[in-house]
């Protein structure tokens, strides 16, 4: 034993941990920083008025509505396929077809949004000479459609063959097993993965600049321009009125809480499980 | 036939064949979408960029001017802009994600593990253009006022960090990008730590190794290529970020030496001047600046996917 080369190791050791959870605190002070902002600026500024109006009478009640109907739009687009062709891989798929589609599920997922929204405005848009609450729908269930498939088979794969076997032998059809045994008992996991996504695309703004465009006023129709709140707040953070500012923090605050409380929704979901997503 | 026999013919009759092909069939369609969407997004890319590379051929990758008015169209200063704010911002975020990762998997009380965890994976959920106006009114101004200043003064020698000082610049879409790409970098590296088995830290405290030297020899050594995967997926993020990085990058397409002045990316480009591109030209260039960040951003994923491989990405994606 050598005792000054062991302190001058231990005293080591202390520092590189020091520095560690230096670089650990960092980490986490941009968020700190973020919420402590949108706290302060945008608490002030939401109000029964700003859900409620109009952008000309100083609220955003349509942008609102907008993101609900965009991310309902994109789960009628994402969710069955995503869920679907999750079952084909987990239920039917041979393993070199499996790796080849999870693959590709893995690629799309790491596509810039914007990509996916100047693929939509070429086969929309053009096409029907403008923009609308469709093309921004499908520009945010072509998002969702990898991030839905790629939970829907992690959660299937864990439910236990014994499950499928049983149902085979009670001479159950193999597509009856899959949605009534196989799909219902991972249900909870298949939900909370479709939760994530919509938390995911409801927070997108780049595929929608040319597919949903903005709309000031309500939308009345599907194929017109409809508002979302991640647009609004883009649009009003470049816009040179401090009102504008102060409006765009207050939309930015009731983004993030939707956001937030779906993320936060689904750890509740998840507790206690030893769900993949529950991290 | 009495009942009896119709009711135990049915019992015995085996499940229908058509369902489950039918099945079976609507499900494979479902998967096969994953090619087609593929398939879509090069071929119409590629459609609408076909103006533009007739007309420029090769030279558009390399030609420094974009002038829409004159209409000269080059994407060097959008491949520039890209490159060096996603690189700078990989350089930012990577050290400091593979510090904290080490932290959260060895150093850390355990009781704090799971929470730290969930506060980075917030982050990670914090929508791009929010992060843009944070770092807009927020970020931009304070680094231009401290950091900014400093750094000029200490290394104000250098071409890189003279000329004058920009708030927005191509630094700050760095910084942000840093913030944004840190999640998915920690998070991975804390799978690729997870993944090492405990006998191997076990056998290192035998050893009589201190806390930091088993980190060192037992974790962090195998740990290489796990890491490199993890950068590789951030650098793949930050390359496609569009929000955050226009709303503080400041815009300009014209190549400066310096980090202190405005610049643009692919993606950033793509977001402020799809809107206002009129003529034929102009939007298939920008079809063509959307056909190189696809490819680009490929490339990066499988790389990424191929080295990080059995380790697996976390299912958290983070918005753009």
């Amino acid at each position: 034993m050598n005792p000054p080369l062991d302190k001058r190791r231990k005293a080591i050791s202390a520092a590189a941990s020091a520095l560690c959870l230096l670089c650990a605190l960092m980490v986490i002070l941009p968020l700190a920083l973020i919420l402590f902002h949108l706290a302060r600026l945008g608490a002030g500024a939401v109000d029964w008025n700003f859900l409620t109006r109009l952008p000309n009478d100083g609220g955003m009640a349509n942008a609102i509505v907008g993101s609900f109907v965009l991310v309902a739009l994109a789960v009628l687009l994402g969710v069955p396929v995503g869920v679907l062709g999750g079952i084909y891989l987990s239920e039917f798929g041979t393993p070199r077809l499996t790796w080849a589609v999870r693959f590709g599920a893995d690629i799309l997922n790491g596509t810039p949004s914007i990509v996916w929204g100047i693929l939509v405005y070429a086969l929309v848009v053009v096409p029907m000479k403008g923009a609308s609450a469709y093309a921004g729908g499908l520009a945010l269930g072509l998002i969702m459609i990898p991030l839905v498939l790629r939970t829907t088979e992690g959660m299937l794969a864990m439910v236990p063959d014994s499950y499928r076997e049983a149902a085979l032998a009670l001479g159950i059809p193999k597509w009856k097993s899959v949605l009534h045994i196989v799909l219902k008992t991972a249900g909870k996991g298949v939900v909370t993965g479709i939760l994530l996504a919509c938390a995911r695309v409801a927070g997108e703004t780049a595929p929608l600049l040319f597919t949903a465009s903005g709309n000031q006023y309500w939308s009345h129709s599907l194929s017109e321009p409809i508002a979302s709140l991640p647009r609004q707040i883009y649009t009003y953070s470049n816009a040179p009125y401090n009102t504008l500012h102060r409006q765009a923090w207050a939309g930015a605050l009731v983004l993030v809480l939707f956001v937030l409380a779906f993320s936060a929704g689904v750890r509740v979901l998840t507790r206690g499980s030893n769900s993949p997503l529950a991290k | 036939m009495n009942t009896a026999a119709v009711k135990q013919n049915i019992a015995l009759a085996p499940p229908s064949k058509a369902g489950d092909a039918a099945f079976k069939l609507l499900a494979w369609g479902m998967a096969m979408m994953v090619f087609v969407m593929m398939a879509l997004l090069g071929w119409e890319l590629f459609q609408g960029s076909r103006l533009c590379l007739r007309q420029f051929g090769w030279r558009f990758l390399v030609q420094t001017d974009w002038n829409p008015v004159r209409g000269e169209f080059g994407a060097l200063p959008f491949i520039l802009g890209t490159l060096v704010s996603s690189i700078l911002g990989l350089l930012i975020a990577l050290p400091l994600s593979v510090a904290a990762a080490i932290y959260l998997t060895e150093l850390a009380p355990r009781w704090m593990r799971s929470p730290a965890m969930a506060l980075i994976e917030m982050l990670a959920a914090i929508p791009s253009v929010i992060l843009g106006l944070w770092g807009m009114v927020v970020m931009v101004p304070w680094l231009k006022a401290g950091p900014y200043p400093l750094l000029q003064k200490a290394f104000g020698f250098l071409p890189v960090f003279g000329g004058h000082i920009n708030g927005p610049c191509i630094l700050s879409a760095a910084v942000i990008l840093a913030i944004m790409i840190v999640p998915i970098i920690t998070s991975i590296s804390r799978e690729v730590f997870r993944a090492v088995p405990d006998s191997q830290r076990e056998a290192a405290f035998a050893l009589g190794a201190t806390r930091w030297e088993v980190t060192r020899l037992a974790v962090l050594k195998g740990s290489s290529r796990g890491i490199f995967g993890a950068a590789m997926l951030g650098l793949g993020r930050a390359l496609g970020e569009t929000m955050a990085v226009t709303m503080v990058i400041g815009k300009s397409t014209v190549i400066a030496s310096s980090l202190f002045a405005p610049a643009c990316t692919l993606a950033s480009g793509l977001a402020t001047e799809f809107g206002d591109a009129t003529d034929d030209l102009y939007v298939s260039a920008l079809f063509e600046l959307g056909l190189v960040l696809l490819l680009v951003s490929i490339v990066t994923n499988v790389l990424a996917h191929l080295l990080v491989g059995a380790v697996g990405a976390p299912k958290h994606a983070r918005p753009a």
